[in-house]
């Protein structure tokens, strides 16, 4: 059977006027009923689209001009967290068509490194960000910093590149998996503030990971020419199962869709391509950006979204959920 | 006279009277009487009795049997008791005698008949009695009284050619024991009895001889039956000789007596037979000092006369050398002249390709088994031979025996000349290269036990390795569930053929772009992209490339990889032939000129016969003008008109295909689209400058001195262009050229160049048609005709003399380029035989297509001629089913100009 040729996105977004840095699909809110597609620009805006219309229905800014890198609604909706390259994360209210900033925390990582949150009960949520050559673990709202988890002084792997904060179904405790610039993905047990464990599996800076809590099994994807997987065993311990290797070289982004079945990478060669997630077969790649792709995103049911240099926003339905 | 012996007369004369009556008691008991004579009965008969019946009465006596018996004479007596009887003498008497009889008896009866019949049958149990040990072992008592030479030559005879007789003599009703397959072994075992038999005599002291069996051992083998006879004969020797002084001397002597004129017969089969060089040393003992004939055979036949032998042959064959220390100076004898012959150029271009191989294998075995002091001895010797056959090597334009110098070279010079720096080449491997290097590293083996060869035992540990890991691939991640596993399915890949590496710089979109980016730019990416851009851009845009075409086509000939670009070679010339063929005129007239150029490398003068030769091809290959158009612009325009014709002409066909009715259906193949031959305006500028210059030499190219590659590349070139040349005006004054060209160089010292030249000869034959050949060149013609005469079975057939073209010749007769050309053609050909001859083959037809243009010619039919028919001898020995093609069309070439000569004189 002759492959069927790559499909094309089904809609694209254009008008950010700038290069598209974070993609964040958010829910349908209640009230409005159905989803938005957020995008952070070089510009330091941050634009919503509906999905319905494909049209911006609103423009944040408050990042005063520079590159918005990571975009994050909180779960009980309504609250958006925005980071920018201006050294803030922002907490943004957006509920009943409000856009203000109600809170702001100073970082202190001028690096595009992303940061991750974990909800924790009603009103509490743990936020990971990077800090100067270390990771702050903060407790929000009140913005307390639990504590910083800085590799000990003989380990050398530089800046934290990437940080995923997860919490395994059946313990409380919080982890963290942060990539670094030396290649290597560590798993940090947030409570203990020690690293469990830590495994090389690049050797470019890892530039996006992404965990699959499930199964114990993570991607990331760096520099160079190939994605690798790994997996965590019952003794909190990484261990390296494959690497795939790739066409050319550098990923900036990696997204597992949250059934678990696929996974797609942003590439610096401004293709998206889309693996299998359990085989890692590789299903497509997507030739449809002319510029370095820096983001992609998935929506619940299924929609995907890259966001690229090329100031575009490509969205895409692949493989629907069925 | 003596009355005993007056006795015997009488009892003899009394039995044979006796025969002729009808009384079967009577001859039962007359019979009976006179076996006491044979010494196995109960009351035998006095020794002088019974040797003077042997001597003198029996054959007589046998032969008077022999004409009694007949169905009636046997019915006499019942349940066959006469029959029994009367075959006893010939089992219990002296064999010798039994078994002339029965020969002459057999081949005395003319036809068959009852009596053939049952000579034959008792002859089969004559020899399966194991008769013949005794007649042989009779021979090896005998030699103390005066043996009759006369009598052992007749035995010697029957017993050697028994098979050979009693087949002539039986026909299809030959029994199975007289086939040779059954007889040669059987001789075989009875010989290794009749050895026991001598053996044992002479552990009690008796004297023997075995001259006999060497005799009918070297008879058996001259006729060519050394596998059937050794095939039996050195396995249970390898057994006996095994430890066992006597055996081992009876051995050598049985070789030693072998008759000069068969030695070799014998030892070439005992070389074969032997399972390695300590039982080949068991068996001959030091035959090879004792024995001019066999030093002979062993050490020059063998080895620099013939190359029949296989590896494992000439391993035992060295190995024995090398086994003794008197025989050692043998081996170091044989290194020199060896390596001596390997270094002769004129070996080099003489001898066939598989005779220099034998040669280095035989040289490369040599050196494992000679230490470093032996080689140090005759160093300069052999590094002398060495570095000359090295040299004459690396010159020839064969890759193959290029390769095999170095191979050699290699391994001899770290063996000779082990502490001098370590000679080494890059050479592709191969099947021989791997052979030849696992020759050289492989120790003889000391136990002499069979080699079973050092890469089987890796392979058999290999597979098990192997497919367990294959097993894992698809074997599922230990915790997946089902449930994902099942819907892989669903996810069908779609088309990723478009991931490709991705170039930051873009490809140039002009031609001009192109030429800049090629000869200015730094930037490596950009000069990539335009060099893979190019051709696609030439052919887009021809107007473009005309303009700058010269240009182009200098830059792409001076192009050098700066680089690592996967393709290069490929790329640069797919772009020059592109420029070519858009600008014919002007870019071959450069290209030509550059040939003869200073300041070129061989490797440069040979792209551009290369480029030359491909765009030849592609301007001449039909149907190229209806396509090009379409590949440049498809204008708007053109599209209609080019979608209604196959439109209304489906309509047409359909109508009629629903009208006719057809019984059988023929080959549908439509021939392609007539139109002009557009090299017919251009082939001049292509052909001329080439074939004018290459009897001045320069400075940097001399392609009558050391660049015969050149030369022959040349000559291949001109060839085709000949041939590509086909239907085109210019073809006469081109075959004139052509063949002026071949026959200035016709007794050039390389085949390639000469394999080159005989190419041209057929495309010349091929391309100008014969009424023009005959008017117009008939002197190029003759003297074509004289060479080729000597040339003629060089080629044709690949029977091959020393001297002429190496077996590979008729693969390379026709260039890479014009091959496939050729037989598409020829595929259209019928079946034709002569009534006359009865030879047959593919046959063309001289073939027009329906437009009218004239397709390439065959000179098979043509005016109704029939060329097996006209020179029959040329078909003789060769089986035209199982010919190749191309090999046809040799043969058919050269019927062609024998022909047109014959008319011609």
């Amino acid at each position: 059977m002759a492959a069927p040729p790559p499909p094309d996105p089904q809609f694209v977004l254009r008008g950010t006027q700038s290069a598209v840095h974070a993609l964040h699909f958010c829910g349908g809110a209640q009230g409005q009923g159905h989803p938005l597609l957020l995008s952070g620009s070089l510009s330091g805006l941050v634009h919503i689209w509906s999905l319905q219309t494909r049209r911006a229905v609103a423009t944040l800014d408050g990042h005063e001009g520079q590159c918005v890198t990571w975009l994050q609604t909180l779960p009980q909706g309504h609250q958006l967290l925005s980071q920018g390259r201006d050294l803030k994360l922002c907490l943004w209210d957006l509920a009943e068509g409000r856009n203000a900033v109600v809170d702001s925390v100073r970082l202190e990582s001028i690096g595009f490194c992303r940061g991750s949150v974990l909800a924790r009960g009603h009103q509490h949520w743990t936020l990971a960000v990077p800090g100067r050559g270390s990771d702050e673990i903060l407790e929000m709202p009140s913005k307390t910093s639990v504590c910083t988890l800085k590799p000990e002084a003989d380990a050398k792997p530089g800046m934290p590149m990437c940080l995923e904060l997860w919490q395994a179904d059946s313990s409380p405790r919080p982890l963290l998996l942060a990539g670094y610039e030396d290649g290597s993905v560590a798993l940090w047990d947030v409570s203990e503030r020690k690293v469990c464990s830590r495994i090389a599996c690049h050797t470019e800076p890892v530039m996006a990971l992404d965990f699959d809590s499930q199964k114990a099994r993570g991607v990331s994807g760096s520099a160079e020419k190939a994605l690798a997987v790994w997996s965590l065993d019952e003794q909190q311990a990484l261990q390296a199962l494959r690497t795939q290797e790739l066409t050319n070289p550098g990923i900036a982004d990696v997204k597992i869709r949250p059934d678990r079945k696929i996974l797609a990478t942003a590439g610096w060669d401004h293709r998206i391509r889309v693996f299998h997630w359990w085989t890692m077969k590789p299903l497509a790649v997507l030739a449809f950006h002319s510029a370095t792709v820096h983001c992609v995103a998935f929506a619940t049911d299924g929609l995907m979204a890259a966001g690229s240099r090329d100031q575009r926003i490509s969205v895409w339905s692949l493989y629907p959920r069925t | 006279m003596d009355p005993a012996l007056s006795a015997v007369r009488l009892s003899v004369r009394e039995a044979v009277h006796t025969l002729s009556s009808e009384d079967g008691g009577r001859i039962f008991s007359t019979l009976g009487s006179l076996k006491r004579y044979l010494g196995q009965t109960e009351n035998p008969a006095l020794p002088g009795e019974q040797e003077e019946f042997a001597r003198v009465h029996f054959s007589a006596f046998l032969r008077c049997l022999v004409s009694k018996l007949s169905p009636d004479w046997l019915e006499l007596l019942p349940d066959g008791q006469l029959e029994e009887l009367w075959a006893s003498f010939f089992l219990e008497g002296p064999a010798d005698q039994a078994f002339l009889v029965l020969m002459e008896s057999i081949e005395g009866t003319a036809g068959p008949s009852f009596r053939l019949m049952k000579m034959a049958q008792l002859l089969a149990r004559f020899l399966s009695a194991g008769r013949m040990a005794a007649v042989l072992e009779g021979q090896c008592w005998q030699h103390t009284e005066s043996a009759s030479p006369l009598l052992q030559e007749t035995l010697l005879i029957r017993v050697v050619t028994l098979p050979d007789r009693l087949g002539n003599r039986l026909q299809r009703e030959s029994l199975a024991v007289f086939l040779p397959q059954n007889y040669f072994p059987l001789l075989g075992e009875e010989i290794v009895r009749v050895l026991q038999a001598v053996v044992d005599s002479l552990r009690g002291g008796l004297d023997c001889s075995v001259s006999f069996v060497s005799q009918v051992l070297g008879k058996a083998c001259v006729h060519g039956r050394q596998k059937e006879i050794l095939g039996v004969l050195v396995p249970r020797l390898m057994a006996l000789t095994q430890g066992s002084c006597l055996w081992q001397r009876v051995c050598w002597r049985l070789v030693e007596r072998v008759p000069d004129r068969a030695m070799e017969a014998v030892l070439t089969g005992l070389v074969e037979a032997a399972p390695g060089p300590e039982v080949l040393s068991r068996l001959l003992g030091n035959l090879v000092m004792n024995s001019r004939k066999a030093q002979f055979v062993l050490t020059q036949k063998l080895l620099f006369l013939q190359y029949r032998c296989t590896t494992p042959m000439l391993q035992s064959l060295l190995g024995y050398l090398a086994t003794d220390s008197q025989r050692r100076p043998l081996l170091v004898q044989a290194l020199k002249e060896l390596l001596e012959t390997w270094g002769s150029s004129s070996a080099v271009r003489h001898t066939p390709l598989p005779q220099q191989r034998y040669v280095s294998k035989a040289v490369l075995i040599c050196l494992v088994h000679l230490g470093d002091a032996e080689l140090h001895d005759s160093r300069d010797e052999l590094l002398a031979s060495l570095m000359a056959g090295v040299k004459c090597r690396l010159d020839s334009s064969l890759p193959p025996v290029r390769r095999l110098g170095m191979v050699v070279a290699e391994v001899a010079s770290t063996r000779i000349h082990p502490e001098g720096p370590p000679l080494r080449f890059q050479y592709e491997e191969d099947e021989l290269s791997r052979e030849m290097l696992a020759l050289a590293t492989s120790r003889p083996a000391a136990d002499g036990s069979l080699e079973t060869g050092p890469s089987v035992p890796p392979v058999a540990a290999d597979t098990p390795d192997k497919e367990p890991e294959e097993s894992d691939i698809p074997q599922p991640p230990p915790d997946g569930s089902d449930s994902e596993l099942d819907s892989d399915d669903e996810f069908v890949p779609y088309d990723m053929s478009g991931d490709q590496e991705l170039k930051s710089s873009k490809a140039p979109m002009y031609v001009r772009d192109c030429v800049e980016a090629l000869t200015t730019s730094e930037n490596w990416e950009r000069w990539e992209a335009a060099l893979r851009a190019l051709e696609g851009l030439v052919f887009r845009s021809p107007a473009a490339t005309r303009e700058v075409s010269v240009e182009l086509a200098k830059v792409l000939l001076h192009l050098e990889e700066k680089t690592s670009v996967a393709g290069f070679e490929g790329l640069r010339q797919r772009a020059l032939v592109a420029v070519t063929v858009t600008d014919p005129a002007r870019v071959a007239k450069y290209l030509t000129s550059q040939f003869y150029a200073l300041n070129y490398s061989l490797r440069q003068r040979m792209d551009i016969l290369d480029v030359l030769t491909l765009a030849a091809q592609e301007l001449s290959r039909p149907g190229r003008l209806g396509r090009a158009p379409q590949r440049g612009s498809p204008g708007p325009a053109s599209q209609p008109s080019s979608a209604v014709a196959p439109a209304w002409r489906a309509v047409v066909e359909e109508r009629i295909r629903s009208k006719t009715r057809r019984f059988s259906k023929g080959s549908v193949g439509r021939g392609p689209a007539a139109g002009p031959n557009e090299f017919n305006s251009v082939a001049g500028y292509f052909f001329f400058p080439l074939v004018q210059h290459f009897d001045r030499p320069l400075v940097t190219f001399d392609l009558l001195g050391d660049d015969q590659l050149v030369l022959g590349r040349l000559a291949h070139t001109l060839g085709a262009l000949m041939y590509l040349a086909v239907n085109t005006t210019v073809a006469v004054p081109m075959g004139k050229a052509l063949l002026e060209f071949v026959w200035a160089l016709r007794f050039h010292g390389d085949a390639y160049v000469r394999r080159g030249l005989l190419s041209a000869v057929s495309s010349v034959l091929l391309s100008v048609p014969a009424e023009r050949l005959l008017a117009d060149l008939p002197d190029e013609l003759l003297e074509a005709r004289a060479w080729l005469a000597g040339e003629r079975w060089a080629v044709v057939g690949g029977r091959q003399a020393g001297g002429r073209c190496s077996p590979s010749s008729h693969e390379g007769l026709w260039s890479r380029a014009e091959a496939p050309e050729l037989s598409k053609t020829q595929s259209k050909g019928q079946r034709l035989s002569c009534p006359q001859c009865g030879g047959g083959g593919t046959a063309i037809r001289g073939h027009w297509s329906p437009t009218g243009a004239p397709q390439r010619r065959h000179p098979v039919m043509r005016d109704g001629v029939c060329l097996f028919w006209k020179i029959p001898n040329l078909w003789k020995g060769y089986k035209v089913s199982t010919m190749d093609p191309r090999q046809i069309h040799q043969i058919l070439a050269f019927c062609h100009i024998l022909l047109l000569t014959t008319f011609f004189s």
